[in-house]
């Protein structure tokens, strides 16, 4: 890949984004319009993620990629390998270690500090499109900070269904003003939005990229009498004993039995490479992960 | 033009700007935090850290308005040179350079409502620059943090413009610090 | 017990391997040179080139025989080439009136300075199998005319000498291009005839279709529908003149539609408007509809609500990379956002079988 410039991108292409991160950041919540380009890989699987961590790599970062919590999803491994070869960065699978993580549709267990950089990929920045298709629509709700209709939907789901039927992709308010998704993450890790590390948002087919910086207020929409609640499955992970992680659910014979396990695979094998064991789990072994 | 022109510039402008770009973005994340930039050598009176902005951020997509301290011909050069931006008025740039004297913040665009983000980014470059003085609070942030900045009315009154405003990158030497719109200065 | 498998890294690897001797077939059969695909393929790279914005005949051919024949995927290995391209300038803007044509038709007038000339085209061929080809490809001997230097004028301004046609606003120097910054809405005309020569054939096809059975139905006649070569030019300052830096086969159609008017305005025919990269012109004359569908602001007409007046409408959904990514993209795991909507149903179904429970007791 020597024909490419570093981290794939040209150096006008780049300064364009990193021109967008920086209004992003200095106005949170807000989705700045940027000049997505075409991407090697599909508009869909990442390009908004991977152009903003094609501006936001150096050569000295280890860059760390996960998709559903997981470093070893076939895309994760893709995005991974389009940075070892176009940037050159060094790789990891541990949380810890990594100075940019992308993700898609996770934050990682493990708190984030604050020399860390998580980029999201995002596939419809726009909290109300559902709501209202038109762009032009949307854009003059945000600037008039009129979001009733947002919260005429999360009341119509509370008076058909007693809660509020939105599991992912639920809806923040950052810092008093821009009402924002936080990509499709589930909302149990809504609360961790207010992180030490720098988040950046790229939604590449949407052109959007938008900001969240360090310790900035994100507050999950709800009602005073139906407060906003980051759920998980009610187990613990068969394999590493964590009840605090989200988990996803497999299903492992004929008969439909269930087993649960960590989304964040890093995390689970720390916790194994601890000594923890889960119900259906075996002591970690080096060679079997 | 002069050779001093064609000086000055990154040696290798990917890495280079991949590492400024790090250190600028990190200071618009956390305000009041300094950050150190090279790769740069400006002519005078530009100092380092206003040379590696203009060169990591800016290209003939953006237009840049000179304030009077750094409207010399040498510097005029040396920025179209090496980045290609349009030199125009204050009311049309995308970005600014000067002296906190120079730059008159109402004559710049502050955005608009649908898009805020059509705002002027000024680098303001400061006689001193550290962690002293007027108190900073707001996203980035984790409690406060204190910069010397050379106002404070006009930050307040950037503040209510809110999402709408400017925002402000101060150079001094070879480091710089940021203030954007969002930080409430006290 | 249970131990958790990797080996997506392996599972990649080994997909390539598979795609590329799927790619290639039975080996037995001759393989298909790029210039085989260029030449005889010629009308998939024509619209390879159109939708990928990259004019290269052998560069499209490439990614024809890449992807397999698939033409989206091949228009995507084209845009995400040409991303890469670094651009050493504009040339000045390609003028379809000294266009050597090699076909060109009108619908408006029997006959005209430089007349009606078929050329190559499927228009009056019985579509009816050709086993011959099937067995081997020679050729008939094609006859030739001696070539002509007359000019070609554009049938609309022989319209627009009588004032019979709307003309057009000139734009600005240099419009927008839509590669290079987001689009933002309302969109200038150029940037909407840019999405549309770019947009997915068959998308752009069925807008125009709509509008001709009434969805925004605009009596669109075809003036003029043109293909031939035409020269590009390039301002070089260092020489303070433009030089000629190549040629491009273009396929141009220019619609007169229905015409305005007002107490104060007597009545004029309006226009469409399609360019489109090579022998495209099923792209091109749907694109000079669906252009005139989305002129109705401006014209002074009436939104009636139909998809191909929607400007919104039309310019976010005619990409076909962009759609087909986000469109494929549902195939990539999903677990964890699913994860959730289960706890969540489930909660749900819990809480309203207890509240049935507790009223039938």
């Amino acid at each position: 890949m020597t024909d490419y410039n570093f981290a794939y991108l040209d150096e006008q292409t780049k300064r364009m984004i990193r021109r967008a991160i920086l209004k992003g950041l200095a106005i949170p919540g807000y989705q700045v319009p940027f000049a997505s380009r075409e991407m090697p890989m599909p508009y869909g699987w990442g390009t908004g993620g991977v152009q903003v961590s094609a501006a936001v790599l150096t050569p000295d970062d280890t860059f760390k990629v996960i998709d559903q919590g997981a470093d070893d999803t076939t895309n994760a491994v893709s995005i991974r390998r389009f940075f070892q070869k176009t940037a050159g960065v060094k790789v990891t699978e541990a949380t810890e270690e990594a100075s940019v993580i992308q993700t898609r549709h996770r934050i990682p267990e493990q708190d984030l500090r604050d020399d860390q950089i998580l980029v999201y990929q995002v596939p419809i920045p726009e909290p109300l499109r559902f709501l209202e298709p038109s762009e032009v629509e949307t854009r003059k709700m945000h600037a008039l900070e009129e979001y009733g209709l947002m919260h005429v939907k999360l009341y119509e789901d509370i008076s058909q269904h007693g809660a509020i039927a939105t599991a992912y992709a639920y809806p923040v308010k950052v810092e008093g003003r821009y009402v924002m998704d936080p990509s499709p993450i589930p909302k149990f890790d809504n609360p961790k939005l207010e992180m030490a590390g720098i988040q950046l948002f790229g939604a590449g087919r949407e052109q959007r990229i938008y900001a969240i910086p360090p310790y900035t207020q994100v507050v999950s929409l709800d009602f005073d009498d139906y407060p906003f609640e980051a759920s998980k499955a009610d187990h613990a992970c068969d394999l590493c004993g964590a009840e605090d992680s989200y988990l996803d659910e497999l299903i492992v014979d004929d008969e439909g039995g269930r087993m649960f396990m960590c989304s964040d695979t890093d995390y689970c094998a720390g916790r194994r490479k601890q000594g923890h064991v889960g119900a259906q789990g075996v002591p970690y072994a080096e060679d079997a992960a | 033009m002069q050779s001093l022109a064609l000086e000055g510039g990154f040696q290798n402008a990917p890495t280079d700007a991949a590492h400024a770009f790090r250190s600028i973005m990190t200071a618009m994340a956390r305000p009041g935090e300094i950050s150190r930039v090279d790769g740069a050598t400006p002519p005078a009176p530009l100092s380092v850290a206003t040379g590696v902005t203009l060169l990591t951020l800016c290209d003939p997509d953006t237009p840049v308005f000179l304030g009077k301290s750094v409207n010399a011909q040498e510097i005029i050069d040396w920025i179209t040179f090496h980045t290609g931006a349009p030199l125009v008025e204050a009311k049309d740039a995308m970005f600014a350079v000067g002296s906190w004297q120079d730059l008159t913040l109402d004559d710049f665009p502050i955005g608009t409502a649908e898009y805020p983000d059509r705002s002027a980014t000024l680098i303001v470059e400061v006689p001193t620059l550290d962690n002293t003085g007027a108190i900073l609070a707001g996203p980035g942030i984790k409690d406060t943090s204190r910069l010397t900045v050379p106002d404070i009315d006009a930050f307040q009154t950037n503040r209510q413009n809110f999402p709408l405003g400017l925002d402000f990158i101060f150079t001094c030497g070879n480091r710089l610090a940021c203030l954007p719109r969002s930080t409430r200065v006290s | 017990m249970y131990v958790a498998v990797k080996g997506g890294e392996r599972a990649i690897d080994n997909a390539h391997a598979w795609l590329a001797e799927e790619r290639r077939g039975d080996s037995s059969v001759e393989e298909l040179s790029v210039a085989q695909i260029r030449e005889q393929l010629k009308l998939a790279v024509n619209r390879v080139m159109a939708e990928g914005s990259l004019y290269d005949p052998d560069l499209a051919a490439l990614a024809i025989k890449q992807s397999r024949g698939d033409l989206i995927e091949a228009i995507f290995l084209i845009r995400a080439y040409r991303t890469t391209l670094p651009r050493f300038g504009g040339s000045n803007p390609i003028d379809t009136e000294d266009m050597v044509c090699d076909r060109r038709v009108s619908a408006t007038f029997k006959d005209a300075p430089g007349g009606q000339v078929l050329g190559p085209t499927f228009d009056y061929t019985h579509r009816l199998l050709d086993f011959k080809l099937a067995a081997d490809g020679e050729l008939g001997k094609c006859p030739k005319a001696e070539s002509s230097d007359a000019a070609t004028p554009h049938i609309m301004s022989f319209l627009d000498r009588e004032d019979l046609i709307q003309s057009e606003p000139t734009g600005p120097e240099t419009p927008d291009d839509l590669t290079r910054t987001p689009l933002e809405l309302p969109a200038s005309r150029a940037l909407r005839l840019q999405s549309l020569t770019r947009g997915d054939e068959g998308f752009i096809l069925g807008m125009a279709y709509s509008t001709q059975r009434g969805y925004a139905r605009n009596h669109a006649f075809v003036a003029e529908l043109r293909i031939g070569t035409v020269a590009v030019e390039m301002d070089i300052p260092e020489l303070g003149f433009a030089i000629d830096i190549g040629e491009l086969t273009v396929t141009e159609c220019e619609t007169v539609n229905q015409f305005q008017g007002s107490k104060t305005q007597p009545p004029q025919f309006t226009r469409g408007y399609g360019l489109v990269f090579g022998m495209t012109e099923r792209k091109a004359i749907s694109m000079a509809l669906v252009d005139r569908a989305l002129r109705w602001k401006e014209l002074g007409e009436d939104n009636v609500g139909a998809p191909a007046q929607d400007e919104e409408f039309v310019l976010y959904h005619s990409d076909n990379i962009q759609a087909t990514g986000f469109l494929e993209h549902i195939k990539l795991p999903h677990y964890v956002d699913f994860q959730s909507e289960l706890e969540l149903i489930r909660k749900l179904r819990r809480e309203a079988q207890s509240t049935l429970q507790e009223a039938a007791e």
